[in-house]
Order: C-alpha cells, then structure tokens, then sequence
C-alpha cells in the first residue's frame, strides 16, 4: 500500500447524561451559593454533556486508519461513558470525591481515563460541551 | 390562524422511581434511569401558541410576554432543580417527560391570558427523545 505521511485529525462524538452539583466542601453555605449560585442546589441538576475526542495522527499504512473509529468509540464507552451516564458525578464516581465537577475538571478526569488507552504516537484533544452555549477544550 | 412557537430551556436531575415498587422492580423496569443518586438533563421545551394576528399589534401573542411567562412559571421553577424533590407540581408523579410535559401544559395553561389558544407543546430530554402534547 502508498505510504502518507500527512497527519490527520480523526473525531468521535459520545455523550452521557449526568447529575452533578458544584460545591466546595471548605466554604460555608453563603459562600458556596455566593459563587456556584443555582449550580450549587443541593438537590443537583443535570446535563447531557456531549464530549468530542480528536486523535491525531499519521494513517496505517495497512489500513489507512489515524485509529479505527469503531475502536475509538468502544474505548470511549468503556472507560467514560459506562462510567459517568445515568450517574451522580458527586456521589457516584470516585474521580469528583474530591475534585468538582466542572466541565473544566470533567475534561481533565476524561482525558486521565483516555490517554494511556491511545498509542502515544497519537495526539489527544477533547471538547466536552455541558449545554449547547458551554463547552470545554483540553489539553491546550 | 397562525402557529407562533418560543423556545426554552433548562437543566435539570431527575430518576424514574415508582415508589411502590422494590429497588429491584424499578432497576428492572426503569433500568440506569433508575439510578437512586439521580442523573441529569438539559431540557429544550417548545411552547406553540395559536390565533389570528391582532389587527392593531399583528401579534398571535407577543413572543417576548410569553417568554416571561414560560420564565417565571416554567422555567424559574424548574432551572437547576431536582425534578423530584425541589418541584412543588411533579410531587407525587413519576417524573418522566409525559409527565412532566403535562405538568408545564398546566402551570402554562393557568398562567396564560385566558383567550390565549396554548396548542402544543414539545418537550425535548435529549437531542433524539422529546415529546409532544396537545392539552387532550
């Protein structure tokens, strides 16, 4: 087969369906309303969050693949989505016991369960969008 | 006759929880929605109003008014909240959109002028299910 040598930008799109809450644990109730305001409902509320994986990289020469999208998808399912949908991210997942749950610090746990899964040859990018109107990108 | 539509939205937890029902019984039948610690949504809700247009303002209804309207008895009341536990109007209900779409046709419904035609609205969980309900 013809051999490139041209990097490539692949994207997988997935998305979960999440309760969270924003709080930090050292600050007073007045405070915490004070700065998450509604996020901070102690009750939760909820999201779909759509997250956008890019790989980047050269194609397989044998296949033609930067990474086989099918793959892509399936890693994503088993190491986030199974993971985070239909959850509690507060009181659910073991990564926000002590980390909250902001779509900036989602990003980062995300990427920490993807990166060592993708040959390191490849780049990683994620865009996690909270609602339509707010999203996230990491790394940058 | 005239159709005008205004689009809302809001994020909210909610489970699907029949409390008559075991755990088991409601895993079984409700499956990840069931989920005791909530998951969460962001709802776009479609609000269809329905008239001929005011001879003077052209108006079917002013889509502004009925924005503050669908704000201050919809979404105020929903935004940020735990469908099942902070909503004074799905207490007692399941709290699946059937549910709650009909919830919101009356808060809607009792808070509209009452020459107002409310014909439909359209309530969005995610991008691939919503519903639809017609006040029947």
């Amino acid at each position: 087969m013809q051999a490139v040598s041209n990097k490539v930008a692949v994207y997988r799109k997935e998305h979960f369906n999440a309760a969270h809450r924003l709080n930090n644990a050292t600050w007073d109730d007045a405070t915490n309303k004070a700065i998450f305001g509604k996020c901070n409902n102690p009750n939760y509320h909820g999201h779909n969050y759509d997250l956008i994986v890019r790989v980047t990289g050269v194609p397989e020469n044998e296949t033609g693949y930067v990474m086989d999208t099918k793959k892509l998808s399936a890693l994503i399912k088993e190491k986030v989505l199974d993971k985070f949908d239909h959850k509690n991210l507060n009181e659910d997942c073991s990564e926000f016991k002590n980390l909250n749950p902001t779509a900036e610090n989602i990003v980062i746990v995300i990427y920490n369960l993807l990166r060592p899964e993708i040959k390191s040859e490849l780049d990683i990018q994620l865009r996690l969008y909270e609602t339509e109107r707010n999203f996230v990108e990491y790394p940058v | 006759m005239v159709y005008i539509t205004r689009i809302e939205h809001f994020n909210a937890a909610h489970k699907l929880f029949n409390p008559a029902w075991t755990k088991e019984k409601n895993e079984d039948v409700f499956g990840k929605c069931a989920n005791e610690n909530w998951h969460g949504h962001n709802f776009d809700l479609y609000v269809t109003v329905k008239g001929i247009p005011d001879t003077e303002t052209g108006f079917v209804f002013d889509a502004k008014k009925l924005s503050v309207i669908i704000k201050e008895h919809v979404t105020d009341v929903l935004d940020h909240k735990n469908l099942n536990v902070d909503v004074q109007f799905m207490q007692g209900k399941i709290c699946s959109i059937e549910n709650l779409v009909i919830g919101i046709w009356e808060q809607l419904k009792n808070n509209l002028p009452e020459t107002t035609q409310l014909h439909a609205l359209k309530l969005y969980e995610t991008p691939r299910i919503f519903v639809e309900y017609f006040g029947e």
